[in-house]
């Protein structure tokens, strides 16, 4: 195991060297970098060239520069840009912006591709299957920026817009029902008639949402409220314990019930600390969340008493997201008159100069973080989508899977205990690969967007023929690209006994 | 070679009062790829993209039956708005006619179906370079480092390694700044040249399991020269995996080329291809959508047809396949 990380540590090694240098030779071929400066017509155009053929070594020939680069770098310095800024500082900026802007929606991506892919899956040639087929190719075919540039519009400035009377057009939220409807009719298995009634359940349900949504003026003062933090709470609770445990045993479901009550309790008994909280108090929050949870595991769960401790967690965790989302939402109202009723953004990463409590700081991120993340997510949703709808489908006509169905486990064990452990493992090595890329940053969404991350820094670098920043970004991308791949590779002889490295 | 089914004796189907027909692999693989419903709706879209596109405006001087040249500007009339439209008159539309501009017009009068022709037929042009090229260029390392193995292998695989780390975007982009404006054949044999490396490793593994089957044994023993055995002997066994992975190349190297453009690091002005000219009129969503959304169309209607021909070529050519996905 050792052999093998140093070896492939010392061929990574030799890889990267080899890519830097063509890099290097192709960005510093690749234009003029002394374009902008030929056509100025001010006295000191001569005095600029020669400041910015010193500062980037023109006189020196293209391999002589990279040597130097390549001294300078290794020494820990990482130059100035053709401009004379330090590029280790745009570098720390740049790399805080990306990975603020790509580390949520690449978790969110996983989480909802995931499920979705099994789920589709598990219901393999149903409706729901055809369509998140259909709509995973979709995603695949959609040009990223088109997709942004119509989030901008459609997203942002018309739903701004919207927002200012926020009632819902009765033919919309029949639109909705109806989609709703559809939705509950795919998912279910079955003859006409069952698939007939989920369709109308769901379709009821839906309906009576959005009128509810809709009378109530819902989005222009949002919130959850004590009932419906508890009934999230509830519901989830069942849920993760029908997933970790069965719902046959009572010990798990009565310890993530209590789970879920305290913590819909909490949303009131805190409230003094609620108020304008720090992060570092959250932390705690969470971690006293965990604490607490697991002693009722503990405590509760009898015989079952590890699944317990899973689901009674799972159950925490979700109950206080949701109450962290229903203060997030009760300062919505508070917040979008402070920016002047626009609170979704297209540019940027936060209002200049924006103050507020620590509620309304974090709607103003979020507001600026929604768009660029939904086009993130939507393309590699639909990747994630494929992939574990693929893994999972191998793994469900696998021997083991028959043996265990056929020694009469129940359906969720044999789902989540023998398939859903290895449909997994193909997953692990992707989402390393996917890690890896979004710290190159999405030049694209970047682009739209207008944030300064590590995208924008590469391709400003590339635009001026300036080689230091092109190799700023490359070192950092070029090094995630081989440390992750190689974790790929451990973790999946780690997950997979039947891999052996050498 | 394989047969689907073989009447073995007078006593078995025919018997029975069945026909059964003897296929070849290829008869079964078109077989399965046209009864691949999405499949065959991708390639009748991608056909009429594509006739579309080249009949039109006409190509390489040869005129089409479009009479507007995407060069000329003209009188802007109304407002440049798209004449098309699709909705009979008995329905309270104005009915189904083409018009003057059936696109519109952009800001200064140029007819936008020739603009959007053009730049469709340049995107695919490009699509289509990226993925011959890449094609040839990884098929030929994977095929020799997965038959030869040794030495070959490893600096061959070092190499694409090497090219492997470099983000496609990254060397795509550094690529398409140096050679864009020398026009899209030359755009789309450079970025062909860079995005190989996935083609390589996915034929060198095909190659590394056939070479050690026993047909491949039999022609060594034979004598047969090593080009022989690689062109003639396990090249035509990999046939479905390059195809399906060609295809889904041109899928990519579309939209590669159009995020390109959109970044302004792919075609130039005044060539134009479909990512140009979104981001040439990306301001132009509220006073002018329509600048926006026809080259948009046209990239998913590409991209979705291409990619669901490659799905049904994949099940195709899939041994595994029995039942065939709508």
């Amino acid at each position: 195991m050792i052999v093998f990380i140093a070896r492939r540590l010392v061929i990574s090694f030799f890889v990267l060297l080899a890519a830097t240098f063509i890099i290097y030779v192709l960005t510093a071929l690749s234009g003029d970098p002394l374009e902008d400066l030929r056509q100025d017509n001010s006295p000191q155009k001569a005095q600029k060239i020669a400041d910015r053929s010193e500062r980037m070594q023109l006189d020196l020939p293209i391999p002589v520069r990279y040597l130097d680069w390549l001294g300078r770098t290794v020494r820990g310095d990482l130059g100035v840009n053709r401009d004379g800024q330090d590029i280790a500082t745009i570098l720390a900026d740049a790399l805080s912006a990306t990975l603020q802007l790509v580390l949520a929606a690449t978790v969110l991506a996983i989480t909802v591709g995931v499920i979705v892919g099994i789920v589709s899956a598990l219901r393999q040639y149903s409706g729901f299957d055809y369509t998140v087929t259909f709509a995973a190719f979709v995603c695949f075919s959609l040009p990223l920026f088109w997709v942004a540039v119509m989030l901008k519009q459609y997203m942002a400035i018309e739903f701004n817009n919207w927002l200012k009377n926020p009632v819902i057009p009765y033919p919309v939220i029949a639109l909705l029902a109806l989609l709703g409807g559809l939705i509950f009719g795919a998912l279910t298995t079955g003859d006409r008639k069952r698939r007939l009634i989920a369709f109308a359940v769901g379709f009821a349900i839906s309906g009576v949402l959005f009128t509810i949504l809709s009378v109530t003026r819902w989005f222009a003062d949002p919130g959850l409220g004590l009932p419906l933090i508890l009934a999230f709470g509830l519901a989830s609770a069942v849920g993760f314990t029908a997933l970790s445990a069965g719902l046959q045993y009572r010990g798990p479901l009565y310890a993530a019930l209590a789970a879920a009550v305290i913590g819909a309790m909490c949303s009131e008994l805190l409230n003094p600390l609620l108020i304008d909280p720090t992060w570092l108090e959250i932390g705690g929050l969470v971690l006293l969340t965990v604490a607490v949870c697991v002693g009722l595991g503990y405590g509760l769960g009898g015989l079952q008493r590890r699944q317990a401790i899973i689901a009674t967690v799972l159950t925490g965790l979700f109950t206080g997201g949701m109450v962290f989302l229903d203060r997030m939402l009760q300062a919505f109202a508070s917040y979008s008159a402070s920016v002047r009723g626009r609170p979704i953004s297209t540019i940027g990463a936060r209002t200049p100069n924006y103050t507020g409590d620590f509620w309304q700081l974090n709607l103003d991120s979020a507001g600026h973080l929604l768009l660029p993340s939904m086009a993130l997510i939507l393309i590699s949703l639909a990747t994630y989508t494929r992939y574990s709808r693929a893994s999972m489908l191998e793994v469900m006509n696998q021997d083991y899977v028959r043996t265990a169905r056929a020694k009469g486990l129940p359906e969720r064990t044999v789902v989540v205990k023998h398939a859903f452990r290895n449909g997994l493992i193909p997953i692990t090595t992707l989402m390393a690969f996917d890690f890896a890329g979004v710290i190159g940053g999405a030049v694209v969404t970047e682009t739209v967007f207008g944030w300064r991350g590590m995208g924008f820094m590469f391709t400003k670098g590339l635009e001026e023929v300036d080689p230091a920043p092109v190799m700023a970004f490359f070192l950092v991308t070029g090094t995630a690209i081989v440390v992750f791949n190689m974790i790929a590779d451990i973790l999946y002889a780690y997950l997979d006994p039947r891999i052996r490295l050498s | 070679m394989t047969l689907s089914a073989q009447a073995s004796g007078p006593d078995t189907g025919a018997a029975q009062g069945m026909t059964i027909v003897a296929r070849t692999q290829g008869q079964m693989i078109r077989r399965r790829f046209f009864r691949h419903r999405a499949a065959l709706a991708g390639m009748i879209l991608f056909g009429f993209v594509v006739v579309l596109s080249f009949s039109s405006i006409g190509f390489m001087g040869i005129p089409g039956w479009w009479d507007k040249s995407y060069l000329t500007t003209g009188a802007l009339v109304n407002q440049g708005k798209p004449t098309l439209s699709v909705v009979p008159e008995f329905l309270g539309g104005s009915g189904i006619r083409l018009g003057e501009h059936p696109f519109g017009q952009d800001d200064i009068g140029v007819d936008y179906f020739a603009k959007t022709m053009r730049g469709t037929q340049q995107s695919i042009i490009v699509a289509f370079l990226v993925a011959i090229v890449a094609t040839t260029v990884g098929t030929l390392v994977g095929a020799v480092s997965g038959y030869y193995r040794g030495k070959t292998e490893a600096v061959l695989m070092r190499f694409t390694d090497v090219m492997i780390t470099i983000p496609v975007l990254v060397i795509a982009a550094v690529v398409g700044r140096r050679f864009g404006a020398s026009g899209v054949v030359v755009l789309g044999i450079f970025i062909g040249l860079v995005i190989w490396p996935s083609m390589a490793r996915l034929l060198r593994g095909e190659f590394l399991s056939l070479r050690e089957k026993e047909f491949v044994e039999a022609a060594r023993a034979l004598g047969t020269s090593a080009r022989r055995i690689i062109f003639r002997h396990i090249l035509p066994n990999t046939v479905g995996v390059i195809i399906v992975s060609a295809t889904l190349t041109v899928a990519n190297a579309v939209l590669l080329e159009s995020a390109l453009s959109f970044l302004g690091l792919g075609v130039q002005a005044p060539d134009t291809s479909l990512g140009q000219l979104i981001n040439e009129y990306r301001t132009a969503m509220v006073t002018r959508p329509w600048l926006f959304w026809w080259p948009g169309i046209f990239i998913i209607a590409i991209a979705l047809s291409i990619n669901f021909i490659g799905d049904g070529l994949r099940d195709a050519f899939d041994p595994r396949q029995t039942r065939v996905r709508a």
